[in-house]
Formats: structure tokens, sequence, C-alpha cells
């Protein structure tokens, strides 16, 4: 008896971890697309960046657009 | 009375068990596929006037502000909609954005002339379950799913687009 009670908590405890993984859909990942979601100091890295393009002539290749919107 | 009342909580706690598992594989359920009919859009509470499609090839275009492909996209829709839409196309654009003042910004920078829907709720995106931003459906007459984009990947995406829809209104 105590070995079925044992696996029906089991059971629970699994059947509620699987209810637990729940992913940001694709539709909801608007703050998660917003520029200030990048990893580090955003508004830090945009100034470093243009100082930098400035004065070496170049751009880009830091990051992706959209910070993991998940987009294509 | 002791093995009645631990039948009772098993028979508790198999219901719960039961309950969770149903939920999570509502959860996983599988997304819409080719073939499939496209769910009534009439039935999810959508923002603005739903368009009758009865008989004509339909897009349906789910895209957000935020969504960065989703502003290369509108260009290539709206250039359809003008190409195809004597032809029987329809288009229509579902948002899906949190706020609506967002989408009226999005819409400013990027015009269409097309059917804009908003889907607030989430109901219809739901349903669906597209897998990125953007994802278009190309119905056919009968209101089926004949191809599905996922993404939006310029040149390419768009040639597939007008061979689809061309093949679609003959």
């Amino acid at each position: 008896m105590k070995t079925r009670h044992l696996l029906l908590l089991a059971l629970l405890a699994a059947s509620g971890l699987l209810t637990g993984c729940v992913n940001v859909q694709p539709w909801e990942r608007g703050n998660l697309a917003d520029p200030t979601m990048t990893a580090g100091n955003p508004l830090g890295n945009s100034m470093s960046e243009h100082m930098w393009f400035s004065r070496e002539a170049a751009s880009g290749g830091r990051g992706v657009g959209g910070g993991g919107c998940g987009c294509n | 009375m002791n093995t009645s009342s631990n039948k009772n909580n098993q028979a508790k706690l198999i219901t719960i068990v039961a309950v969770q598992l149903l939920g999570a594989f509502l959860a996983l359920a599988a997304p819409l596929k080719e073939g499939d009919p496209f769910p009534n859009l009439t039935q999810f509470g959508l923002e603005g006037v739903v368009p009758d499609i009865h008989g004509k090839v339909v897009i349906v275009d789910f895209f957000a502000s935020w969504c960065h492909p989703c502003q290369e996209s509108f260009p290539v829709m709206e250039e359809l909609y003008k190409q195809y839409a004597g032809k029987g196309l329809v288009i229509i654009a579902v948002n899906v954005d949190k706020n609506k003042a967002d989408m009226d910004d999005f819409l400013k920078t990027h015009p269409a002339s097309f059917v804009i829907l908003r889907d607030a709720s989430n109901k219809l995106v739901s349903q669906v379950k597209i897998p990125t931003m953007p994802s278009s459906f190309l119905l056919d007459r009968d209101g089926k799913i004949h191809a599905f984009h996922r993404g939006f990947k310029g040149d390419e995406t768009r040639k597939q687009y007008i061979g689809e829809i061309e093949a679609l209104l003959k």
C-alpha cells in the first residue's frame, strides 16, 4: 500500500512538473524583443557603438536585431 | 472505514494526476497543418471588421510592431494585395500587440490598404499556435490551408507567394 501511495505521489509530482513547462509563445515576446532587454547595458552599448563606428568608420557586429523575439 | 478513506484519497489523487496530464497534453497540442480548415475568424472577438472570405483566396498574416521581419513583409503584402485583389485575393493581417497604440504607430510607418484585425485577447493566435513571428497562412477558396509561411525571408518568400497565389487564382 505504501508503494502505491509513493507511486501516486511521484506521478502527481511529475505531472505537476509537466504542466510547469510553459514556453513564452512567439506572439508573447514583445517585451523580450525590446532593445532594453539586450544583455549588458543597452544604452551604454549604443553609445559605445556610436563612438566606435564614428572613430573607426565601421558599424555593426554587436548583438542581433530584435533581442530574442524569435523572429524567423 | 480506513480502507474506504484510503480509496477516496487515492481516487482524488488519480483525478488530480489525470487533470494535470490533460492540461499538459492540451498545452502541447499540435498546430494547424496544410489541408486543415482554418478557424472561422468571426469566432474570436477580433477587433476590426472581418471581411467575407467565402470563395476567396486568403492570406492570414500574423504580425506585431516589435517584430522586425514584419516590417519587411508589410510592403510585400501591400504589393501582392494591389496586384491580386482584383482577381480574388483577400489579405487579412492580424495584429498581436498588447497595446493598440503600438499597432497604430506601426501602421503609420507601414501603411496597408488590406484588412487589419487585432487579436487583443490572443485567442486566435493561441488556437493556431504559430511557431514564429511573422507567420502566415495561405487559404484556398474552400477555406483550407494551402500553404504555411514561417517567418519572412525577403524575395524568396515573395516569389513563393506569387507562385502559390497564381496557382490558386487560376
